[in-house]
């Protein structure tokens, strides 16, 4: 299996500018990070806010560069602070972020949204960009009829597969998803996430899936990272994580994760009954 | 007697298109050290509800019900300056939001210390007191400190504590938690659920919780209300709900959990929802 992406001790460091009365501080994001993902395959990444996980995900995404380390894309070293990037490397790294409701531009119409891409980064005549974004539409469970409506006609969920759809614009090998169905109910979490794995499917697209929802985590990925205030504190294959957890920042994660088992609920109810 | 009382609750909005029903014929009932969930996706008309027991909706909603009642007083015949001296004292609210709800302009320590000053009389002193210790009871550490912050001082899970610390300074006989945990770490969240129950448990509170994530309605619920488009689908003890779900929107809801997760897909409520609901399950 050919690796599409790869990390190599990963580090990034913000400084902090002084003032007069106050000095200079370097906050160290990501404290060298190594990770690699397999074509087709899904890397979750898992962590509390502040942890450095969405900072990791933009070196990813080749919008932030690293302070050291070395990056690679499909076997290609990657150096933004030097040598800039070609249009080429853009478009196979793209990103959903977060929130939905913050991502899309309120006043340009779904069609421009998923057209711009390929303005941007192609050549294409109006008139393919049109048919590309007419099919990425049906792609991802909308209509035709969705082209020329503004976001604020749409659901969050829907809003979700606008934003996974611009992704796709540009057929990316590696998506990087930054917590793509935490601000979503659990009816279209269960949507979204059907759709990501079927696009998975299809396209061959290999995730790198940022969240802290530990049950999503489960259903979806094949290796997981779990972060914490910067360091990888482990870092194996889906079923190693969740059987055996051996950092205890793992294991205090695990059991806060609710749960919604018959079992767990009458042990509460004994144990409240008890008190 | 209930604590609180609600049958066939109606609030409609009036809108350019005419008037939205945005709850429809909703009965519940609120026992004192009671915890109760209202479970469903957004637009069920679950915070709607509430919010107009609490009478903050704003002036384009109707609110009609057969009766909404109160420790025995009627919500709906109350005049606004009666219902001032309840709302915040006897029956309060976390608002889903910490960092939006709180005013920025103000520090914790003069947003506390207002619910206190309005609804307990309190002079300078005991009020500081007070704050402090309200603050400990939360969790927040170096409390004395601490209410000097403005909101944006502190982080999410913070904010939180504190909005739950004002909503708890007059020791209310209902609170009422409008997704007090969707904003939140899975850590934080775990913290915040248990000083929730713990606080409801010690001062025999009666907890109303609006979420749509059944992890949280299976930690700590005592009984639960699934809601879909305004009408109640389901009414049941946690348990039961759980292990036998009556309606089918239960059962969809229960199947997109990820944990639940059999094969390669989720099962989605729209797949579900077809079939139709089990008579007598939306009365």
């Amino acid at each position: 299996m050919t690796k599409v992406v790869e990390g190599k001790n990963i580090v990034r460091d913000y400084h902090i500018g002084g003032g007069l009365f106050r000095g200079q501080r370097t906050v160290h994001a990501v404290k060298g990070v190594s990770f690699s993902v397999e074509k087709g395959k899904t890397l979750a990444i898992v962590g509390e806010s502040g942890c450095g996980k969405s900072t990791l995900a933009r070196i990813i995404t080749l919008i932030d560069p690293a302070t050291s380390g070395e990056l690679f894309i499909d076997g290609h070293k990657v150096d933004i602070a030097r040598g800039g990037l070609t249009k080429e490397m853009r478009r196979k790294v793209q990103i959903v972020f977060q929130n939905p409701y913050g991502s899309l531009n309120p006043r340009q119409k779904i069609g421009d949204v998923l057209g711009e891409p390929l303005l941007i980064n192609t050549d294409k005549p109006a008139e393919e960009r049109r048919d590309l974004a007419m099919k990425m539409l049906k792609k991802v469970g909308l209509g035709p009829e969705h082209y020329n409506r503004y976001p604020h006609m749409f659901s969050g969920g829907q809003r979700q597969r606008i934003a996974i759809a611009r992704a796709l614009m540009l057929n990316p090998s590696l998506l990087v998803l930054d917590e793509p169905v935490s601000a979503l109910d659990l009816s279209v979490q269960a949507q979204v996430l059907n759709l990501l794995a079927d696009l998975q499917d299809e396209f061959q697209l290999t995730y790198v899936f940022i969240s802290h929802d530990l049950s999503v985590v489960r259903y979806i990925a094949d290796d997981v990272m779990v972060m914490y205030f910067g360091e990888a504190v482990e870092y194996g294959s889906r079923d190693e994580v969740f059987a055996d957890p051996k950092h205890p920042y793992t294991k205090t994660l695990f059991a806060a994760t609710p749960r919604a088992d018959v079992a767990s609920i009458k042990a509460r109810l004994a144990k409240k009954k008890a008190a | 007697m209930a604590l609180l009382d609600i049958r066939n609750l109606v609030v409609e909005f009036q809108t350019a298109s005419g008037p939205f029903r945005a709850v429809d014929g909703v009965s519940l009932h609120v026992e004192e050290r009671e915890v109760l969930a209202i479970v469903g996706e957004s637009g069920s008309g679950k915070s709607v509800s509430m919010l107009a027991v609490m009478g903050l909706l704003p002036w384009t909603a109707t609110v009609t019900a057969d009766e909404m009642s109160f420790g025995g007083r009627d919500l709906l015949k109350l005049s606004p300056a009666e219902r001032r001296k309840i709302v915040g004292k006897e029956m309060s609210m976390i608002f889903q939001e910490p960092m939006a709800s709180l005013n920025p302009c103000f520090t914790i320590g003069f947003q506390i210390e207002e619910v206190l000053r309005f609804h307990m009389g309190m002079d300078k002193a005991q009020r500081r007191e007070r704050a402090i210790e309200l603050l400990r009871q939360v969790g927040i550490p170096e409390p004395a400190e601490r209410l000097n912050s403005f909101p944006h001082q502190m982080s999410g899970g913070q904010c939180q504590r504190v909005m739950i610390a004002i909503a708890i300074a007059c020791n209310p006989k209902l609170l009422i938690a409008d997704e007090p945990t969707t904003a939140l770490d899975v850590t934080i969240q775990k913290q915040i659920l248990d000083l929730l129950v713990s606080l409801q448990a010690k001062y025999g509170m009666g907890l109303i919780m609006i979420t749509h994530n059944m992890g949280v309605v299976a930690e700590t619920a005592d009984r639960v209300i699934v809601q879909y488009k305004g009408r109640k689908m389901e009414e049941a003890d946690v348990l039961s709900l759980f292990e036998s779900p009556k309606s089918n929107y239960t059962r969809a809801l229960l199947a997109a959990l990820p944990d639940n997760a059999v094969g390669d897909r989720l099962p989605t409520v729209s797949d579900m929802l077809f079939e139709p609901a089990p008579s007598g399950a939306a009365a």
